[in-house]
C-alpha cells in the first residue's frame, strides 16, 4: 500500500510541474503553496522538468530570504540612535608562556602557564555578566559561592626533587583543592560541599569524594597567595585525594578553559597521548585577586593556568639526548593565540652560557634574566607574536641538541621524604625526613600532615629528631581525629639545623573499617595524602619584591616580602596503607556452613527427639482383600 | 474540447485532495517518530586491567554517538576504571578497538562523567530516575523529558537475571524493570533502547514491563558473550564480538542514513558471534521496520521552518559599571607574608565552642546525684553544706 501511495504523488508532481510552467510565464508568486494552489487552478499545463520548477522555487525562497535581511539592516539602522554609548570594554588580559629546561638526567621540564587578569570585581556580590576572556563557568563559581581564592590542582606522577630540582608550581600526587572563602560566608562546610560537586563536573573528577573524612582546616599554612588582609583560617579548607587519576578527560575540559581553546598558541602543542606518556604531568587551576598596578588600590582577578610535564629520557626521548618541539608534543608551532597580548617561549640556558652543554636552535638574540627559586637564571626568549621568530617556513620547532654531559645540578636546598615503617597489619610508624642542605643556614618549616581517621596516631609517641638530637617545635597545633567524620591534623614549626636531617615519627594503629566502608579493590591499599612542607629558604641572589614590575609568570606566582628568602613548598610521597581486610566472601560461607550445620545438627535431633514409630501391618493379599469386604457386608469382624 | 477541459477539471480537483492527504501523510511519517531530543547512558561495570575490553566495548559506543550528533552534554559516560592512563597501558591516554592498534577510541575529546568508584548501582539508577542530590552538576544528569529518546548500554559480567558491578555488588534483571517503569510514570522518556552486552545477557530484559522499550542482548539465557580479538602488545583482549560487529556496523551509519532497527538485530549472527544475540520488540508500539538508527544512536533534529518574522525587543543597554568604591577611601592592599614566623609562634589556640556535655557524662553525672541524694537524704543536706 505505502508503495502503491508512493508512485502516486510523483506522478501527482510531474502533472503540477507541467501546469507551473504556463503559469510561471504569465504570474510572479511568491509563497509555493500558493503556486500549487494556483497550478491547480489551470489544468492546461505544458512539459515542464521537475528541477527547473524547484530552482525556481528555490529562486522565489532565496528572494524571500533576502527581503527579510534587508529588513533587519534597516532595523538596525533605526535602532542606532536609540543606543546611548558603545559597549564598554571590559579590560582584560591574556598572556601564555612557555618554560622548557632541560634537566642534568637527560628528561626535559616544560611548563606551560596561561594567565587572564580582569579588572572587575567579584567581592560583596557583584554581579558579573559580561565575560570576554574570562570563562564564564569559572566566573559563576566564584560568584555563586564567594570565593575569596581557588586552586585546584590535578598531577600523575611523583616530582622528583633530587634528581630534578624545585618545580616552578609544587603538585601533590592525585587532586588536591585549597580553597579561601570571603567573610560573607556563613557555613563554609556546607558550601564547600556544594563548590566541590560543582567542580566535579566542571573537571570531569571524581571531586564529589571529599567530604568531612578527608578535608581539613589548617591553623598556618595555606595563607592567602593574593591580597588581602584578613586571614580568619575559619574560612580555609584544604582536601587532598591521592587515589585521582588524572587522563584526557580532566585536559579536555581544562583546554577549553583557555580563551583560545587548543586551536591556536601554546595550547596547540598540548595532545594528550604525548602528555600522559611521561614522568610527571600536572594541570592546575589558580584564581586568586591581585594588585592592579603598583598603587595597589584597587585588585583585579587573575586566573592561572598551568601545565607542568617532565619527559623521560628513555620513555619519549628515544635514549637520545636531543630535545625538539616535535619530539615532546608532536606538533610545531605556527602562531601565536590572536587574543594574547603576548606569547612567549623560554629556553633556561643558565648552565649552557658558551653553548658548550647543548646547542640550540633556531638561534634566538632575545635573552631575559629572572630571579627564580633563589637563583638568578638566563633564558633564552622567543616571541611568537612576531613574524620573523617562525622564519620562512612558517612554523617553530625548537630543537636542544646535547653536547656533553658533565655538570653536576645545584643541590636543591629543601627536599624531603616519607615512608611507613613496621610490618604487620596491626600497628606501624610514619617516617617524615626533611633535608637541609645549606651549609650555614638553617630556616624555619611548617609540616601539614593530614592523616585519614583509620590510621590512628599515638601523638604521644611523636619525636622529631635532628642530628640525633631532641628538636622541639616552637609551634605544635594538633586535632585529633574522630573516627568517620574526620581526619588528623597535624601542624609543626620546626627549624632544621644548617646540612642536617630532621626526622619526624608517629605511631599508629590500623582500624578495622566496616564492610562496607572497603572499597571495591580493597587488596591494592589506602592512600595517605602527602605531607606538605612550607617554608622560606634562604637564597642566593636577592629576590625581587616588586610585585608588579613586568617578569615571566613562572617566576611571579609566590609573592616575595623579603629580598633575603623566597616561599617554596614541597610534598612528600603519598603513603599507601594496607588496612586488614576481610575475606569478603565470609558472609556467603557462614550462611552455606550455619544453613548446613542447623539442618544437618538440629534437624536429624528434632527427628529423633520427636519421631513416633508405629507398626503397619503389612498389606493383605488378594484373596483376603475380597474375603474382608464381604465380611464387611455381612457385619462381621474381618480375619 | 469543452469534454476534455472538464475532465481535467475533474481529475486536477482529484489531484488536488490526493496531494494534500499524501502531503500530509508524508509530513506526517516525517515527524511520526516522535522525539525531539536525544540521550545516551552508557556504563561499563567493569574493574581491573584484565576487563580493558568493557571500557573498549564502552567508549567504542561512546564514539560512535557522538559521531552521529549527540553532544557530550547529552550522553552520561559511566566508566568503572581507568584504562586509557593506566600504569600497565604500554600506549597512554588510549584505548583501542582494533588490534595492531587500528582504532583509538578514547580519542583526544572525551568527557567521563562518572568515573571510578562513583560507578555504583545506587548511582546509576540514581541517574535513570533523576533522583540526585541537589548538587550534583548538569554533566552528571540524565535531563530527559517525555520527548527524549534514551539509548542505554551497559557491558560487563552478567549472570542470569543479574549484572555484577565492580566485583562487589549486582543489579537484578527486576529492579532495572522497576527503574524503567519509574521513567515511564515520570514522563522522562518518550521511547528507549536498551542494549546489553554480557554473558546471559537476554535475562536483563525478561522483566521489563513498561512500553516503549526495545532491548537487544549479545547472547541468550544458559550462554556466554564471547571476547573477540586480543592485542599482543597490549596483553588484554580488546573487544567483545558483539560490540565489535556493532562498531563495524554502525560505522557505516551517517546522520542521513535510513537503515532501521531491523538492520541492528540481524548484527553479529551466530556464525561471527558464537552467542546467540536476542532482542525484544513487544513492549515497543512503533514497527521496528520504520525505527531508523538515527532515532536512538543520532541527534538529528527535525527543522521546521517559518516564514513569519519574528520581533527581537530592543537591544538591552548596558548598565555602566560604576566604578567600585568610588567615595570610599581605598585602603592600600598587599600580599600576605607567607610564613609569618613570629605571628605564627604566638598564634592563640583556637577557642574551641562549648557544647553541653555529652550524653555519657551527663548520665554519670546524673548517677552520681542519684547515690549521693538516696545516701544522704534530702532532709540531712543542711548539715552538710
Amino acid at each position: 500500500m505505502a508503495a502503491h501511495r508512493c508512485c502516486f504523488p510523483v506522478w501527482l508532481f510531474i502533472l503540477c510541474s507541467f501546469s507551473l510552467f504556463i503559469i510561471a510565464g504569465s504570474q510572479e508568486t511568491t509563497v509555493a503553496p500558493e503556486q500549487h494552489a494556483s497550478v491547480l487552478d489551470n489544468p492546461q499545463t505544458a512539459a515542464e522538468t521537475a528541477e527547473q520548477t524547484a530552482g525556481e522555487s528555490g529562486g522565489v525562497e532565496e528572494r524571500r530570504w533576502e527581503g527579510t535581511e534587508v529588513r533587519d539592516a534597516a532595523a538596525q539602522k533605526q535602532a542606532e540612535p536609540a543606543v546611548l554609548q558603545p559597549t564598554p570594554q571590559p579590560k582584560d588580559d591574556f598572556q601564555e608562556e612557555l618554560v622548557v629546561r632541560p634537566l642534568h638526567s637527560g628528561d626535559i621540564y616544560a611548563s606551560f602557564q596561561f594567565r587572564t587578569l580582569w579588572e572587575t570585581d567579584f567581592m560583596r556580590g557583584n554581579k558579573v555578566s559580561h565575560y570576554r576572556l574570562f570563562p564564564k563557568s569559572l566566573g559563576q563559581v566564584i560568584s555563586k559561592f564567594s570565593v575569596r581564592e581557588l586552586h585546584i590542582s590535578f598531577t600523575q606522577g611523583y616530582w622528583r626533587t633530587m634528581q630534578w630540582g624545585q618545580p616552578y608550581l609544587p603538585s601533590p600526587p592525585g587532586a588536591e583543592l585549597w580553597v579561601w572563602f570571603q567573610d560573607s560566608v556563613t557555613d563554609v562546610d556546607a558550601t564547600w560541599k556544594e563548590l566541590t560537586n560543582v567542580l566535579s563536573g566542571i573537571f570531569c573528577a571524581s571531586l564529589n569524594f571529599i567530604d568531612s573524612t578527608n578535608t581539613v582546616q589548617p591553623s598556618a599554612s595555606f595563607k592567602p597567595l593574593g591580597i588581602g588582609n584578613v586571614t580568619d583560617h575559619r574560612f580555609l579548607r584544604y582536601a587532598t585525594l591521592p587515589r585521582e587519576i588524572v587522563c584526557t578527560e580532566n585536559l579536555t575540559p581544562w583546554k577549553k578553559l583557555l580563551p583560545c581553546g587548543s586551536k591556536a598558541g601554546l595550547a596547540v602543542l598540548l595532545k594528550s597521548e604525548k602528555l600522559f606518556h611521561s614522568s610527571f604531568h600536572s594541570q592546575a587551576v589558580h584564581i586568586r585577586p591581585v594588585c592592579q598596578d603598583w598603587q595597589c588600590k584597587t585588585t583585579s582577578w587573575e586566573l592561572r593556568q598551568t601545565l607542568n610535564v617532565v619527559f623521560d629520557l628513555h620513555n619519549s626521548g628515544q635514549g637520545k639526548r636531543e630535545w625538539s618541539l616535535f619530539k615532546m608534543f608532536s606538533r610545531t608551532l605556527t602562531e601565536a593565540c590572536p587574543l594574547a597580548s603576548s606569547s612567549k617561549i623560554y629556553i633556561d640556558i643558565t648552565d649552557n652560557p658558551e653553548g658548550e652543554q647543548f646547542e640550540l636552535s633556531p638561534a634566538t638574540s632575545l635573552l631575559s634574566q629572572a630571579m627564580v627559586l633563589g637563583d638568578r637564571r638566563t633564558f633564552s626568549v622567543y616571541d611568537l607574536t612576531q613574524q620573523d621568530t617562525f622564519g620562512s617556513v612558517r612554523s617553530l620547532n625548537l630543537l636542544i641538541r646535547w653536547k656533553s654531559t658533565e655538570g653536576d645540578m645545584l643541590r636543591p636546598l629543601l627536599h624531603a621524604e616519607r615512608y611507613v615503617a613496621g610490618y604487620g597489619l596491626q600497628t606501624g610508624e610514619i617516617h617524615t625526613l626533611m633535608y637541609n642542605h645549606h651549609p650555614y643556614r638553617s630556616f624555619p618549616v611548617l609540616l601539614l600532615d593530614s592523616v585519614p581517621w583509620y590510621l590512628r596516631l599515638y601523638i604521644h609517641t611523636l619525636t622529631v629528631t635532628s642530628k640525633g638530637k631532641d628538636n622541639k617545635p616552637s609551634y605544635i597545633h594538633y586535632q585529633p581525629s574522630k573516627d568517620r567524620v574526620r581526619p588528623h591534623l597535624l601542624e609543626m614549626l620546626v627549624q632544621l639545623p644548617p646540612n642536617s636531617v630532621t626526622e619526624v615519627t608517629v605511631q599508629f594503629e590500623r582500624a578495622l573499617l566496616k564492610w562496607t566502608e572497603y572499597t571495591p579493590d580493597p587488596n591494592h591499599g589506602f592512600y595517605v595524602g602527602s605531607s606538605v612542607i612550607s617554608s622560606l629558604v634562604p637564597s642566593t641572589v636577592a629576590m625581587d619584591t616588586n610585585s608588579t614590575r613586568e617578569r615571566p609568570l613562572f617566576s611571579s606566582f609566590f609573592p616575595c616580602k623579603e629580598e633575603s628568602s623566597y616561599f617554596v613548598r614541597v610534598y612528600t610521597e603519598p603513603l599507601l596503607v594496607n588496612l586488614p581486610t576481610p575475606d569478603f566472601s565470609m558472609p556467603y560461607n557462614v550462611i552455606c556452613l550455619t544453613c548446613t550445620v542447623v539442618a544437618v545438627g538440629y534437624g536429624s535431633l528434632y527427628n529423633l527427639l520427636t519421631r513416633s514409630f508405629q507398626i503397619e501391618e503389612p498389606s493383605p493379599g488378594l484373596a483376603k482383600r475380597i474375603a474382608n469386604v464381604i465380611r464387611k457386608m455381612r457385619g462381621v469382624p474381618p480375619l | 474540447f469543452t469534454l476534455s477541459i472538464y475532465l481535467s477539471i475533474y481529475l486536477s480537483i482529484y489531484l488536488s485532495i490526493y496531494l494534500s492527504v499524501c502531503l500530509s501523510d508524508s509530513a506526517g511519517q516525517f515527524f511520526s517518530s516522535g522525539h525531539t531530543n536525544n540521550w545516551a547512558v552508557l556504563v561499563c561495570t567493569s574493574r581491573f586491567w584484565f576487563n580493558y575490553r568493557h571500557v573498549a566495548n564502552t567508549l567504542s559506543v561512546y564514539r560512535s554517538v557522538k559521531r552521529l550528533g549527540i553532544p557530550d552534554s547529552h550522553i552520561v559516560l559511566m566508566l568503572a576504571d581507568d584504562m586509557a592512563c593506566n600504569h600497565r597501558n604500554p600506549k597512554p591516554a588510549t584505548v583501542f578497538s582494533h588490534k595492531n592498534m587500528e582504532l583509538n577510541v578514547y580519542g583526544d575529546d572525551v568527557e567521563v562523567d562518572y568515573r571510578g568508584y562513583e560507578v555504583t548501582v545506587e548511582n546509576f539508577l540514581r541517574v535513570l530516575t533523576g533522583r540526585l542530590p541537589p548538587s550534583t552538576p548538569r554533566s552528571k544528569r540524565l535531563l530527559s523529558d517525555d520527548r527524549s529518546n534514551i539509548l542505554i548500554y551497559l557491558t560487563g559480567h552478567g549472570g542470569n537475571g543479574f549484572l555484577k558491578f565492580q566485583d562487589s555488588e549486582e543489579i537484578s534483571n527486576v529492579e532495572l524493570a522497576d527503574a524503567f517503569e519509574q521513567m515511564w510514570q515520570k514522563r522522562r522518556y518518550n521511547e528507549l533502547l536498551f542494549i546489553i552486552d554480557t554473558c546471559q545477557g537476554a535475562s536483563m530484559y525478561e522483566r521489563f514491563y513498561s512500553p516503549n522499550l526495545m532491548a537487544l542482548a549479545s547472547s541468550q539465557v544458559g550462554e556466554d558473550s564471547l571476547s573477540h580479538q586480543p592485542d599482543l602488545a597490549i596483553g588484554v583482549h580488546l573487544m567483545d564480538r558483539y560490540t565489535f560487529y556493532l562498531l563495524e556496523f554502525l560505522e557505516d551509519i551517517h546522520p542521513a542514513s535510513k537503515a532501521n532497527m531491523n538492520d541492528l538485530f540481524k548484527v553479529c549472527p551466530k556464525s561471527q558471534c558464537v552467542s546467540t544475540p536476542g532482542h525484544r520488540t513487544d513492549l515497543f508500539l512503533r514497527d521496528p521496520g520504520s525505527v531508523l538508527i538515527t532515532d536512538f544512536f543520532g541527534s538529528v533534529r527535525k527543522v521546521e521552518i517559518t516564514t513569519e518574522a519574528i520581533d527581537l525587543t530592543d537591544p538591552i543597554k548596558e548598565v555602566e559599571e560604576r566604578p567600585a568604591n568610588g567615595d570610599v577611601h581605598k585602603e592600600m592592599h598587599s600580599y600576605v607574608d607567607q610564613l609569618p614566623v613570629s605571628e605564627i609562634i604566638h598564634q592563640k589556640p583556637k577557642q574551641k565552642d562549648w557544647h553541653p556535655p555529652d550524653g555519657f557524662i551527663l548520665g554519670l553525672w546524673t548517677l552520681i546525684l542519684l547515690v549521693f541524694f538516696q545516701t544522704y537524704g534530702v532532709k540531712h543536706l543542711r548539715h552538710i553544706f
